[in-house]
């Protein structure tokens, strides 16, 4: 049976992780590279990356890091944050990423997943939905854009259908209400989205307990579920998670 | 010497790595003598058929790969072209083993790509012998090969019960990617390039 997948995600600056990561095990704890290597070793099913590099010029730092980690780990990740043009997907795909997450860059111009799905594949694109609610959208929920500043004038879901339209191969989901909260994933919204597209959804924002994931599984139909925090400060620990969701019927590798 | 076959396909940089990571040098190419005289072939990949298969031919690979005698892995799309025929771009594949190649169809709830891990059972064959039955590997794909006599690894996806490998003599598919299946996968490439 296919397996639900736990996805640690790490943000990275420079080259090396930020959102203070505390782990003992590590010789350098800022080292992407070493926690990429952790988290693999702890059962993760797959990694996304983030690059919230500020300067352009410091971007070549992350095609770097991709490539040492294609070499390094044997699971499936993902890259995103600051991609926006093919050649920008080309780099990090031939540097190793199995996939490439788009965001912005593509709900100002939605024909780039049409060019990278027939260009590099669907199973390589996915897009990265940020959504926020708001009752005045179809879904109740709006995309907002540039980590939320900008809000799209998108229903969500209808973005979400069109991304999938488009030669989408899956959809990362981020909950702009409860990014950060610990509160909970935005069990509500994720159905909405996974339960009407036919492209797995990965749901992100607001895990701050075992159950939290349990439920957005459950409840929330998601295919995937990815989180920062609770695992970087070791709040959860993936292999007592997933012993725990195998406890609770829930198939995880 | 392992030659991994190099056409117009994504994803072959990461079966590189992974046969790095188990301390084996490896020869990407398309030159027919060297993948005729390798010990080992790999032929992985990630892309669609029909142009896929436009490649091997007017590159003269097609008869090559059917001709090879040593032991041979394809991966994946790989997996999907050693079989007769397939439904994406309605393509005449290489015909190794003779399933033809049909997609998902969507609905009932199924979302394609059968992307994610996914359990092995049945496991049959010199490529398993350090595997475990019901052992998770990674799967992306949107087209799979029935069950057959080949088969030599089941699993089941969108109601589907179908080929997750297949083995014919020194010929042998995987539609998974045993190079991004962790340890798992690390064990079957190593059986097959250590015991075949």
């Amino acid at each position: 049976m296919l397996a639900k997948r736990i996805i640690p995600c790490l943000d990275v600056k420079d080259g090396r992780t930020v959102k203070g990561v505390n782990f003992v095990q590590l010789r350098d704890a800022g080292s992407a590279l070493e926690l990429a290597e952790f988290y693999s070793s702890q059962g993760a099913d797959e990694l996304v990356f983030l690059d919230i590099t500020a300067t352009i010029e410091n971007r070549g730092t992350m095609t770097d890091l991709v490539r040492s980690v294609a070499r390094r780990i044997s699971i499936p990740f993902t890259v995103g944050g600051g991609i926006r043009t093919e050649d920008d997907v080309e780099r990090m795909l031939s540097a190793g990423a199995d996939k490439i997450s788009v965001n912005s860059a593509a709900a100002r111009n939605p024909g780039l997943l049409n060019t990278l799905a027939s260009r590099f594949g669907s199973q390589c694109v996915v897009l990265a939905l940020d959504a926020r609610s708001n009752p005045l959208f179809p879904s109740g929920y709006e995309a907002v854009l540039d980590g939320g500043r900008t809000p799209s004038g998108l229903d969500a879901l209808s973005w979400a259908r069109e991304a999938c339209d488009r030669g989408a191969g899956e959809i990362l989901l981020t909950s702009m209400d409860k990014d950060g909260t610990k509160d909970g994933f935005a069990v509500d919204l994720t159905r909405i989205i996974s339960s009407n597209i036919d492209i797995p959804v990965i749901a992100s924002g607001g895990a701050g307990k075992m159950e939290d994931f349990r439920t957005v599984f459950e409840d929330g139909m998601a295919d995937a579920a990815l989180a920062a925090s609770v695992f970087h400060f070791h709040e959860i620990d993936i292999p007592e998670l997933k012993c725990y969701l195998r406890q609770s019927g829930i198939p995880v590798r | 010497m392992i030659a991994v076959i190099k056409y117009n396909a994504g994803n072959i940089l990461s079966v590189m790595n992974a046969l790095s990571r188990l301390g084996k040098e490896a020869v990407l190419t398309d030159d027919p003598e060297i993948i005729s005289s390798a010990d080992k072939v790999i032929f992985p990949g990630v892309g669609e058929a029909s142009s896929a298969m436009r490649y091997l031919n007017e590159r003269g690979l097609s008869t090559v790969i059917r001709s090879l005698k040593q032991p041979f892995l394809g991966i994946c799309l790989g997996m999907q072209l050693m079989c007769a025929s397939s439904e994406e771009g309605d393509t005449e594949c290489l015909g190794i083993f003779p399933s033809e190649i049909i997609q998902f169809r969507r609905g009932a709830g199924w979302k394609v790509p059968h992307m994610g891990w996914n359990t092995l059972e049945n496991i049959s064959g010199p490529l398993y012998k350090d595997t475990k039955e019901m052992e998770y590997v990674y799967f992306v794909h949107s087209y799979y090969a029935p069950l057959s006599e080949y088969t030599s690894a089941e699993t089941e996806y969108a109601g589907v019960r179908f080929s997750a490998s297949l083995s014919k003599d020194n010929f042998h598919g995987m539609q998974f990617h045993p190079e991004k299946s962790g340890d798992a996968g690390e064990r079957m490439l190593r059986c097959f390039l250590e015991d075949l």
